[in-house]
């Protein structure tokens, strides 16, 4: 692996575990199935956020 | 489509050679283990013997219970691929889903359990890390996740419920609640012990507040979704916070963080309970990721620091506490206690709550169990072998004046000493002041609860390597603040599930209750959680026994038996899906479990030793009590009142979770015979058949053969390849 490949592999996991590509992957989807509009960002991140108000995901010990 | 087969599937020289090279370094390390007395050896040997015996059993045993006893089948659909709704189910790319799981599953208990059977010397703590995980942890984490994701994501309860009927089912949920309400309160008294009249470690924690709420409104309104700029500000903050508690704790201001555990009970639950019904975007969200980050990075720190360092361990191999059962960090002897204390990082019940759930519903293939199941929880037990080579590097003087309880020691450096001598092991007063000044603490004597060992260790390990002795006061508030950020996730997060279990079952009684948005109540149930387990903390603060030493041995019963109640739900179902002859593979490591655990549990309530046995102790004091004596280390009556309150509790809470396990083990049996008299294999809620259209690799490497499949979906396999991963499953209709 040269060290420009470990750094764009670093960058994808990073945003891949952060949930920060999700919206990217969102717009595809969209893009894919729907006619309306997509939602912003900031639309987009606010529900994706208070999913977790139901499901707040267990933490273990 | 053909089956792929994963890389090393053919034995080559070259593999036989490396698994050969494996297997040697493992066995000389275990040898030299087993062989040297008296001698100090290094630490390097134990990583030696952990890593050669994870990959040995990675590559061979978790594959076998891949292929031949669960059939894992990659052509088959998963539910992620199936129901893809790109919310809760999603295909996501193994590793991803790896860093996930094993942020959920990893937590303070591997740290905190190690440290506290440290007292039975390293080697037992060691051996049950190493041969627990390979025939037990990693195989109830795996086996768990394949059948719930076999059931699309169901939880470990309704598996229960539905496999084995609903008194099974019942009796599975009330002991899930009651051990989490114990669990809760026990990690809370971790945190409370660490922070008692710590001036520097309050303040930093303290701080982790604001720094949490001020990036919860960065990602909502100032920033939506950057998470990873939110979450290198905030870690930037938290390193100034804790450099800032160094500050604080010589200024005038040091009076107002100075709290005495008391106190700090009443803080964590008023802030328990707060937390649990803010929204989550504006404080557990952002908590979350700080305490990921934190988390793996001092995991990968402490790694490196004991790989470079490679202390000399000064423990014993094997203390005469394993056979007397008289240590004074928890009373009983190796048998069953060092496998009750040393829950997590072995075998953690708590993870079959985790491996069904969330994680299943998110797998691309089914053979990724084996990487996310089996290899997630091989590196929680390595974190768990780590923090056992932290404690025992110490000098054991200071670790018993550390863990012993407080009543035990005293309060000054010369009566702890005294005590620590009358243990057998040596440390001057001058020592005990000494390494207080030294992590900058007013004091280390009676700092219990594991946490505060843990530090002293890891600012050991950490100073020779970065920064040297001026940066051991730096290393410990570092470690101490680790801990205590993750607890108070945990304890956030905990509350909430605890909420939801309350609210779904008091919903049935009346209705309102059920439901999510009432708010009246979600105050109501999260006040009942809150006060639950800040009633397990007040009791273990004001215990005059010792907290921990009362209320561990109970934490580490219930997250056994929950174990067990998994372990029992994995073998029934190998029944009833006709793999009796496999069925040993869960079988085992449940009897073994379940014999561990029932022994503890009888210990903890008919022994009658009053250090061991609860009633025994409740009879002891209570009659003293009678006669209007106080027996030490009570000071007076109100004490005496509390000792017997205390373990009139724990002892009918420990025989309670024992009679929960035999009804849900009774309830199995009657299945299982039931499914081996049956011509047929009894029906099983197993979702259908359906043929997948993607191919992913099942490794943690991809393999040649996998990249050329048409359908290949592994991502970022080289640079640019980032967003394109994903590409494949949105062909799914």
């Amino acid at each position: 692996m040269t060290p420009r490949s470990l750094l764009s592999f670093v960058r994808w996991y990073v945003r891949e575990i952060t949930g920060e590509a999700e919206y990217d992957r969102y717009l595809e989807r969209h893009r894919a199935h729907a006619s309306t509009p997509p939602l912003s960002r900031r639309e987009y991140e606010r529900l994706r956020i208070d999913r977790r108000d139901a499901d707040p995901g267990a933490r273990c010990c | 489509m053909s089956r792929i087969r994963p890389a090393g599937a053919k034995a080559t020289p070259r593999s036989i050679f490396l698994w050969t090279a494996v297997a040697a370094v493992g066995a000389v390390a275990w040898g030299v283990l087993a062989l040297s007395r008296g001698e100090k050896i290094s630490a390097i040997w134990l990583v030696a013997a952990a890593l050669g015996s994870y990959a040995i059993a990675y590559r061979f045993y978790s594959r076998f219970i891949a292929r031949r006893v669960l059939g894992v089948d990659d052509r088959r659909a998963t539910p992620a691929e199936r129901l893809d709704n790109g919310v809760d189910f999603q295909p996501t790319d193994r590793r991803v889903l790896f860093g996930h799981h094993f942020a959920a599953i990893a937590g303070a208990g591997p740290l905190v359990g190690p440290v506290l059977a440290a007292q039975m010397g390293y080697l037992p703590g060691t051996i049950w890390i190493i041969v627990g995980v390979i025939l037990a942890g990693a195989v109830q984490d795996m086996v768990t996740l394949f059948f719930s994701m076999r059931r699309d994501g169901k939880s470990l309860g309704q598996m229960v419920r539905e496999e084995m009927g609903p008194v099974g089912g019942a009796a599975a949920l009330l002991a899930v609640f009651s051990i989490m309400i114990i669990l809760l309160g026990v990690l809370a008294l971790v945190v409370v012990n660490a922070l008692a009249s710590s001036p520097w470690g309050t303040f930093s924690i303290a701080m982790t507040i604001p720094i949490a709420l001020f990036m919860g409104i960065y990602l909502r309104v100032l920033r939506p979704g950057r998470v990873m700029e939110a979450s290198v500000i905030g870690v930037s903050l938290l390193l100034l916070a804790i450099a800032g508690g160094g500050w604080i704790e010589g200024s005038p201001l040091a009076g107002a963080f100075t709290l005495s555990p008391q106190t700090l009970v009443v803080c964590l639950v008023v802030y328990g309970f707060f937390a649990s019904v803010l929204p989550v975007w504006l404080l557990l969200a952002p908590r979350d990721y700080l305490s990921t980050f934190m988390k793996v990075g001092t995991i990968g720190l402490l790694a490196v620091g004991v790989l470079v360092a490679a202390p000399h361990l000064r423990n014993e191999a094997v203390t005469s506490f394993a056979f007397n059962g008289d240590g004074p960090v928890f009373a009983g002897s190796l048998f069953p206690f060092v496998f009750i204390t040393i829950a997590c990082g072995a075998l953690s019940g708590f993870h079959a709550l985790i491996a069904s759930g969330t994680t299943p519903k998110m797998i691309q293939k089914e053979s990724q169990v084996r990487l996310i199941g089996y290899g997630a929880m091989l590196t929680e037990s390595f974190v768990a072998i780590m923090a056992l080579i932290a404690a025992s590097a110490l000098e054991p003087g200071l670790y018993y004046a550390m863990n012993a309880p407080a009543g035990l020691l005293g309060t000054t450096a010369e009566s702890a000493a005294a005590a620590v001598g009358k243990l057998g092991f040596v440390i001057t007063p001058d020592d005990l002041r000494a390494a207080a000044a030294a992590v900058e603490e007013q004091t280390v004597i009676g700092r219990s609860g594991g946490a505060p060992t843990l530090a002293v260790g890891i600012s050991e390990i950490l100073s020779g390597i970065f920064g040297g002795a001026g940066f051991k006061a730096f290393w410990y508030h570092f470690a101490i603040m680790f801990e205590a950020l993750f607890i108070l996730t945990t304890v956030d997060a905990g509350t909430r599930v605890g909420r939801f279990m309350l609210q779904d079952t008091l919903g049935n009684i009346w209705k309102p209750i059920g439901r999510v948005s009432w708010k009246p109540g979600l105050w109501g149930t999260s006040a009942l959680v809150v006060l639950a387990w800040g009633y397990f903390l007040y009791s273990g603060v004001s215990d005059p026994l010792g907290g921990i030493n009362q209320l561990f041995p109970l934490f580490g019963i219930a997250n056994q038996l929950l174990a067990a109640i998994a372990l029992t739900l994995c073998t029934t179902l190998l029944i009833k899906s006709g793999k009796l002859r496999w069925a040993w593979v869960t079988a085992v490591p449940l009897l073994w479990d379940v014999a561990v655990t029932l022994t503890a549990s009888w210990q903890k309530v008919f022994h009658d030793d009053p250090k061991i046995g609860f009633f025994a102790q409740r009879a002891r004091y209570a009659d003293a009590l009678a006669a209007g004596k106080v027996l030490p280390p009570a000071k007076n009556l109100d004490q005496m009142h509390t000792v017997v309150v205390n373990s009139t509790v724990d002892g009918v809470l420990a025989a309670m979770f024992a009679l929960l396990v035999l009804l849900v083990i009774g309830n199995a049996l009657v299945v299982c015979v039931r499914a081996v008299r049956a011509r047929e294999p009894l029906p099983t809620a197993e979702a259908p058949y359906v043929e997948s259209r993607i191919v992913a690799p099942s490794g943690l490497f991809s393999t040649a053969a996998e990249r050329r499949a048409p359908a290949y979906a592994g991502a970022a396999e080289g640079p640019g390849a980032g967003a394109a991963g994903r590409g494949e499953e949105a062909q799914t209709p």
